[in-house]
């Protein structure tokens, strides 16, 4: 699946999580959920069930502590949903 | 101690009939009834299948809350709550989304339950998860929408008070309950103001265990807009709904010295317990308690009963409206031609649980400031046993332009629990 794709959908996932929406304005790959973006530790397991509804995938507890930055959150997609 | 005079600076609801006291008002002024048929009720075999259920809108959710809610929130006992405590703030001339935390605020926001309702966008209740063996697709919302500080802890999310943040919980007195408790907090002085309200939500799960219970109306389904008629020689049961309503209590040191609009101070109130002794019960209320509860209210107010220019009662559209009435005579002391105008606010919204002490609270300032009384629905037939204490026209079958400067307030729920405030209009 086209990588550019599932970065903008994964945007859209994790906009309503976001407190203040300039935050999305200048988000890149590098960007950390919890510390850049502010993201609630607490909301990142409703980001995962989101993203394992939209994509029909599963999401093992190892896998989520790998989920730091979104371009780490992009590369998880794309290998489970290749796999 | 110096006691402080307590008074409202800010109003907030969500009920079935409006969207925000502005709606609410006009809708209160028109009579308009906010109960409606529910196919669904009639596919899962309820024999209520009316109620009342606020027309939300994302658009309306977004005018008040950050995207979070209408695109999140499931729980729509949490929406409603925060939108009247938002609404109420704002009336009450605050802002939002400071980043320092306010001490000399606080909340008491209850529930009759927030784990009982429906969710909002789905189809099933959250334990079915855990039923099925999911429990990890209840993601991390679950709790702190089921608990029941959870109206609380999401309206607070907002605001960042740090005085006392309390969540009452005591069945249909919550609402009044919630400002009673705020007005006694502010009294002894221990904060300058307080978010004070209820919230309910609605739909087949918390209604069933009513339907079950056969205390809900269920010979208007065809019909929806007379289910509801609180003190009708042919009420049946009451028309379930869901709703919240906010109110901002403030000290009148505080109001004055940030010079605001103040609608009116809580002149007393009581809040007491019929022991379920005495004809009281798990479900029915001791109506010596009741008198007693009335009484001390009035004492507590230093007013005589007659200058009471409407009561408010709960009132439910059930056999104990005779029975409410009785009490009020005798705990004001008045019948006839002296006795009071009275309505029910029941009559447009049904009952709205824990949620509608405050919504009713909302509505009774919203008479006084735009002095008029709203009608009581469906009072063509008023039972005989009434009759045999007030006239007719003592309950209002249209809305009436009138001032309103002292109202009286209460409402009674399960377990024996009674509530009653007394406000009077400002006037500066």
């Amino acid at each position: 699946m086209d990588k550019k794709k599932i970065i903008k959908e994964l945007i859209e996932i994790i906009t309503p999580y976001v407190p203040e929406k300039e935050l999305i304005d200048n988000i890149d790959e590098s960007k950390e959920l919890i510390n850049d973006l502010h993201i609630n530790s607490a909301h990142i397991v409703d980001i995962v069930l989101d993203v394992e509804e939209k994509y029909d995938i599963m999401i093992d507890d190892d896998a989520i502590g790998k989920m730091n930055t979104v371009g780490e959150s992009v590369s998880m997609i794309m290998e489970k949903i290749k796999s | 101690m110096k006691e402080n005079r307590v008074v409202i600076t800010g109003i907030g609801a969500v009920t079935p009939n409006a969207l925000g006291a502005k709606e609410f008002n006009n809708a209160l002024q028109q009579g308009k009834s906010g109960i409606q048929y529910w196919e669904e009720l009639t596919r899962l075999n309820f024999r209520c299948q009316i109620g009342g259920v606020p027309p939300l809108t994302d658009e309306y959710i977004d005018s008040l809350l950050p995207e979070y809610f209408s695109k999140k929130i499931t729980n729509k006992a949490i929406i409603y709550s925060c939108l009247s405590g938002i609404e109420a703030w704002l009336d009450a001339g605050f802002g939002m989304g400071s980043d320092t935390r306010d001490p000399e605020s606080g909340i008491v926001f209850g529930a009759g339950d927030l784990g009982f309702d429906s969710l909002r966008n789905s189809q099933e209740y959250y334990s079915y998860y855990v039923d099925r063996g999911e429990p990890r697709k209840l993601g991390s919302r679950t709790i702190s929408e089921a608990m029941n500080s959870g109206a609380a802890a999401y309206l607070n999310n907002l605001l960042g008070l740090g005085n006392r943040v309390i969540s009452n919980s005591s069945a249909c007195t919550t609402g009044s309950e919630s400002i009673f408790l705020g007005y006694e907090h502010l009294k002894a002085g221990k904060a300058k103001r307080m978010i004070c309200g209820s919230t309910e939500g609605d739909g087949r799960y918390i209604w069933g265990a009513f339907d079950a219970m056969r205390v809900l109306c269920a010979d208007s389904n065809e019909n929806p807009a007379i289910g509801s008629r609180p003190m009708s020689d042919t009420s049946s049961g009451f028309v379930p709904g869901g709703g919240s309503g906010a109110l901002v209590l403030e000290t009148l040191d505080s109001a004055l010295e940030r010079g605001v609009k103040i609608y009116a101070e809580i002149l007393g109130g009581e809040l007491n317990s019929g022991g379920q002794r005495n004809g009281g019960s798990l479900t029915a209320p001791n109506s010596e308690a009741v008198v007693e509860c009335i009484e001390h209210a009035v004492e507590q107010a230093k007013i005589s009963p007659s200058e009471i220019d409407l009561i408010s009662g709960h009132l439910t559209s059930t056999k104990g409206d005779p029975i409410e009435i009785e009490n009020w005579s005798k705990a004001l002391g008045l019948s006839g031609d002296d006795f009071p105008l009275v309505n029910s606010v029941k009559s447009m919204i049904g009952h709205c649980i824990g949620g509608v002490g405050s919504i009713e609270l909302v509505a009774c300032l919203l008479q006084m400031e735009n002095e008029f009384i709203h009608p009581s629905l469906n009072t063509q037939s008023i039972h005989p046993e009434i009759l045999k204490l007030i006239p007719n026209k003592k309950i209002p079958q249209k809305s009436i332009k009138k001032e309103v400067k002292t109202v009286i307030k209460a409402n009674f729920g399960f377990g024996d629990l009674n509530c009653c405030l007394v406000l009077r209009k400002w006037e500066a």
